[in-house]
């Protein structure tokens, strides 16, 4: 490793350090005195443009890798394929993110908070590529802490500061679980690289090391579970996106969903692609040509996230039928998405077919949400709460903002045309495609059964907004940006629906042909 | 050109959608308009393919890297399922004429409704149909609950959830099918000849069945419709059902039945005396049949009457379709359209043209009301009605219904028997709901007598009566002349029974 590769490596995140700093700058020191309204404005355009120039770093630098010594035994960084998607996912979602920050009005440290949203999308950049265990908690930690000081970001809210500190006490014991996760697979295996420890570990599991390598792998499902909200390590996200400022809690949801998700798959490959690598160590493979499906640290990771899909699916969706603030109604739906995506994730194929299902899964949700977001922020701004009863008369108030809002949760719900419809499909057939055996059919068919109930909790904030009458039939104004943004996001919910193929050849084209 | 049907149904409901708020007749004339253009289409469309097989429409590709296609195509069946639908949406405007309340809405969720059900009849690859099955479900959900009646939200929820059970349902046969079958493509021809095993047929079939047959009412599923009937505004109950139960007996003809024919071969031992799923489901049909029949018989409510009715008359359909054999399969197919006519005219009578005028479904009330004298044009619309629907020969009814009873004589004389003993209930409830409602000689209460010549009802207007005419007249056509649809269906079935969708 020498400095010029690492600076070409992750120039992306440089890019984005650099104007996190920038937008620090110009709102402490050129923009002091100006109107709160310049200042969001201005920190805005700098990340917005930060996050351009990111993704223009994304874009030119293409395949690559980074090793701590020459050697790909020690790989730490890669660059390009699902890695390169999911960059440019957690940098859109960021850019957009930001865009529906303009009225805020939770705080007047807005040079601050847009810094450490890009600080945390840096984070998130990291563990996108991050292919060795410093690295991961390394880049885990600084998303992490960014998101717990932007939970905290409104400071005239009590329950915004309950929200943080809930969530950064359950975070700092996951990291702790994921450290001690970590420490032991590397006492087993004597690396810190994710390909030598899912090699060595079939080494470990013959040697009867398997009790240990269970513990581990729990461990780290534990630490990394924490970070997609699945069960049981879901108990803050209720209440963090209850209190969070609404650009944070669509922060969390998305962007570092997508960022978990991406780390989520980079181990997940590295586990069933075990013999990918295996000629860089002259691991030789003896017998006929098929390979046991389940070896090393393959089955026990499977079992460890068949387990919390399954309960998440449940507990997300029923969870959710008896909400009555759509943000935590949202939290739960969360949790049950987390549910679908940790099944394909426990089916892992070889091929690009899971990991570009995931994407696709998660790329499209974090769209959704931020939306989903968007639309309430907009509401609990004018009228205060966040309750379902909130969004009476909704399509009275605004006609827009009404339809928006039926389509994302529609999509949410998975009903065609709408692109959430297609992600689950696709997520679906994948799982399906790497073991139609009983076990992962039976879990599909839990998961799609849980998906008919979810319709259920979304036709109910639905119900408030275009059947019931209205309490209030004063118009809700909103910013022309603001109102832009979401109903782009439900044009691009409508056109990624209708041409499901769209997205799809675009995560295709980051992968070599096959 | 059949499909212009869809995509003008959904641009028309677009429109609808951003039209200004306050017009209601412009919307109105839109929504007319449209239904008219699609149901001129709908017949070009038929009588173009006169004496043809199947003819695809359109195929493009549309997702290549799972090999789902944009399949439009039709063949006999799907010809008269979408004349059907063409009827069925041009009546429905016609009788919601009277909607004032956010008119635009109420006809762009029913255009969207009719071109997902359009859609549905016309798709020839598998996640095309799914898709536009799923469509149809939320402009349902909204119909009734916002413009519907009694407990119109619990219905229009319990309609949406049971849909939505229903379509998971299929969607997990769905996917299974497509994993299993290794095949690079969703089109319903070629994953009819992907030869997937007998086992797996005999559980996938079952599964998408009832999937598909929950939204064609088979008993005990079937509880949702006459509470989504009753609560629905009259366009809705005429659509609800009209077509959309006709989707659901269409998916179990067109998916569960062509993609998975081995599911229905006998297990290899019997249990009760029933020893396959096809029994299993005529046995279902059958207890449809009777038991919709025995509880219209004693509802208090018009409505509820119809509610069962329909009920007991998708028990026909199925009934036909578990026949499995040529005479059977066309005679439920033709009971679809059939049925989809009369309940359309039943539904029209009882919820618009007596209900907006009387403000009451109950029989025990509207038989102090006299209708026959004050409302003649509705208590003749609802003989015509009554006969037609209870089998009387001249009307489509009873061709319908004779070619189910003849193909079941040939599969199981026993479910010809009971299901011929529905029939005479059906006359039954039939006669009861028109004597009390309509003909009753009730002694006049000093409130009925007062109201009587207190306040003539409100005149029958013109889309009543076009409306009425319309749908009256294509039950007659085709009981007097049923060759007009049975030449299209019977090669069409013959085809699906030689050998799935072949």
């Amino acid at each position: 490793m020498n400095y010029a590769d690492l600076f070409h490596i992750t120039l992306p995140e440089t890019a984005l350090e650099v104007a996190a700093l920038l937008a620090l700058l110009a709102d402490l020191v050129f923009l002091r005195k100006a109107a709160l309204g310049v200042r969001t404005a201005s920190a805005t355009a700098l990340a917005v443009l930060g996050c351009g120039a990111s993704l223009w770093a994304v874009q030119v630098q293409g395949n690559g890798s980074l090793t701590a010594n020459g050697n790909v035994d020690s790989l730490l960084l890669i660059t390009g394929g699902y890695t390169a998607v999911a960059q440019i996912a957690v940098l859109v979602l960021t850019a957009v993110t930001l865009l529906l920050l303009i009225d805020a009005d939770f705080t007047r440290h807005v040079g601050e908070f847009v810094a450490v949203v890009l600080m945390s999308a840096t984070g998130g950049l990291l563990i996108a590529g991050a292919q060795d265990l410093l690295v991961i908690f390394t880049g885990l930690e600084l998303l992490s802490l960014g998101l717990y000081i932007l939970t905290a970001f409104a400071k005239r809210s009590g329950r915004s500061a309950e929200a943080a500190l809930k969530y950064y006490l359950f975070g700092g014991m996951s990291a702790a679980f994921l450290l001690f996760g970590f420490s032991l697979l590397y006492g087993i295996t004597g690396s810190t690289n994710l390909h030598q420890i899912a090699l060595m570990s079939i080494g470990m599991s013959a040697a009867g090391a398997a009790p240990l390598l269970y513990v581990a792998l729990v461990m780290v499902a534990a630490g990394l579970g924490f970070k997609v909200a699945a069960v049981p390590f879901q108990l803050w996200a209720p209440d963090t996106y209850e209190g969070a400022p609404a650009p944070a809690a669509a922060f969390i949801a998305s962007v570092s969903k997508v960022a978990s998700f991406a780390l989520l798959i980079s181990v997940s490959t590295a586990i069933v692609n075990v013999f990918g690598n295996a000629h860089h160590v002259g691991f030789v493979v003896a017998g006929p040509a098929p390979l046991p499906r389940y070896l090393g640290s393959q089955a026990p990771w499977s079992l460890i996230l068949a387990i919390m899909a399954a309960s998440s699916m449940l507990v997300g969706n029923l969870a959710a039928l008896a909400q009555i603030s759509v943000r935590r109604l949202l939290a739960y739906s969360a949790i049950a998405h987390a549910g679908y995506m940790l099944l394909a994730l426990a089916y892992f194929s070889h091929s690009s077919r899971s990991a570009s299902a995931l994407l696709y899964y998660i790329v499209t949700y974090g769209v959704t949400t931020i939306g989903a977001f968007g639309v309430i922020g907009v509401v609990e701004r004018a009228t205060g709460s966040d309750r379902m009863d909130a969004f009476l008369g909704l399509r009275k108030q605004n006609p827009m903002l009404a339809a928006v809002l039926l389509v994302l949760f529609l999509s949410l719900a998975g009903i065609p045309p709408l692109v959430g419809f297609w992600a689950k499909f696709n997520l679906f057939a994948a799982v399906l495609s790497v073991s139609a055996g009983v076990v992962p059919f039976t879990l599909v068919a839990l998961a799609v059964a849980m998906s008919a109930v979810s319709l259920y909790y979304y036709l109910q904030v639905l119900k408030r907004a275009y059947v019931m009458p209205a309490t209030d039939d004063s118009p809700i104004r909103v910013h022309p940006v603001t109102m832009l943004v979401l109903l782009l996001i439900g044009a691009a919910v409508v056109v990624m629906g209708c041409f499901p193929g769209l997205l799809q050849d675009w995560i295709a084209s980051y992968y070599p042909a096959t | 050109m059949l499909a212009w049907t869809i995509y003008l149904s959904f641009a028309g409901a677009l429109a609808e959608a951003l039209l200004p708020k306050g017009r209601a007749g412009v919307a109105r004339g839109l929504a007319l308009i449209i239904a008219i253009v699609g149901l001129g289409i709908a017949i070009a469309g038929f009588a173009a393919g006169a004496g043809q097989g199947r003819m695809i429409i359109v195929d493009l590709p549309w997702v290549p890297s799972m090999g789902i296609r944009f399949i439009l195509a039709a063949d006999g069946i799907s010809r008269v399922l979408v004349l059907l639908t063409g009827l069925a949406a041009v009546a429905g405007v016609l009788f919601s004429w009277n909607i004032e309340l956010r008119t635009n809405e109420f006809f762009a969720f029913f255009l969207a409704l009719i071109g997902g059900v359009y859609g549905v009849f016309l798709s020839f690859d598998l996640f095309l149909l799914f898709a536009f099955y799923e469509i149809a479900i939320v402009p349902k959900y909204f119909l009734i609950a916002i413009w519907g009646s009694t407990r119109r939200e619990y219905a229009a929820m319990k309609l949406a959830l049971y849909s939505f059970v229903g379509s998971a349902m299929v969607l997990i046969g769905l996917l299974a099918a497509y994993a299993t079958s290794g095949s690079h493509s969703t089109g319903l021809i070629d994953l009819a000849h992907a030869g997937l095993s007998v086992p797996f047929q005999l559980w996938a079939f079952p599964l998408t069945f009832v999937g598909f047959a929950i939204l064609a009412g088979m008993w005990p599923f079937h509880t949702w419709a006459p509470t989504g009937h009753v609560a629905a505004p009259t366009a809705a109950s005429m659509l609800l059902a009209g077509v959309v139960m006709k989707l659901g007996a269409y998916g179990c003809l067109r998916v569960a039945m062509s993609l998975f024919p081995h599911g229905m071969d006998p297990w290899g031992f019997s249990f009760i005396g029933i020893g396959s799923w096809r029994e299993v489901f005529a046995v279902l049909a059958v207890i449809g049949i009777i038991y919709g029949a025995l509880v219209a018989l004693v509802q208090t409510d018009f409505k509820f009457v119809i509610g069962y009715s329909s009920v007991s008359h998708m028990g026909f359909v199925l009934l036909g379709l578990m026949t499995l054999n040529q005479i059977g399969v066309a005679g439920a197919v033709l009971q679809m359209f059939s049925h989809g006519v009369l309940a359309g005219l039943l539904f029209a009578v009882v919820g618009r043209i007596v209900y907006e005028r009387t403000h009451t479904r109950q029989l025990a009330e509207l038989e102090l009301m006299h209708l026959s004298r004050r409302m003649p044009f509705a208590a003749w619309g609802f003989v015509i009605a009554g006969m037609a629907s209870m089998g009387l020969p001249g009307f489509s009814g009873f061709v319908a219904e004779l070619e189910v009873l003849v193909g079941s004589w040939k599969a199981d004389p026993w479910w010809t028997t009971a299901a011929g003993v529905g029939i005479v209930i059906g006359v039954a409830y039939t006669w009861r709901a028109l004597q009390k409602a309509f003909f009753s000689d009730a002694p006049h209460t000093h409130h009925s007598h007062g109201d009587e010549h207190g306040h003539a009802f409100a005149a029958i207007t013109w889309p009543e009566v076009a409306g009425f005419g319309l749908l009256a007249a294509s039950s007659l056509a085709i009981g007097l002349y049923p060759r007009i649809l049975l030449d299209t269906i019977e090669p069409a079935v013959k085809t699906l029974l030689a050998g799935g969708g072949r």
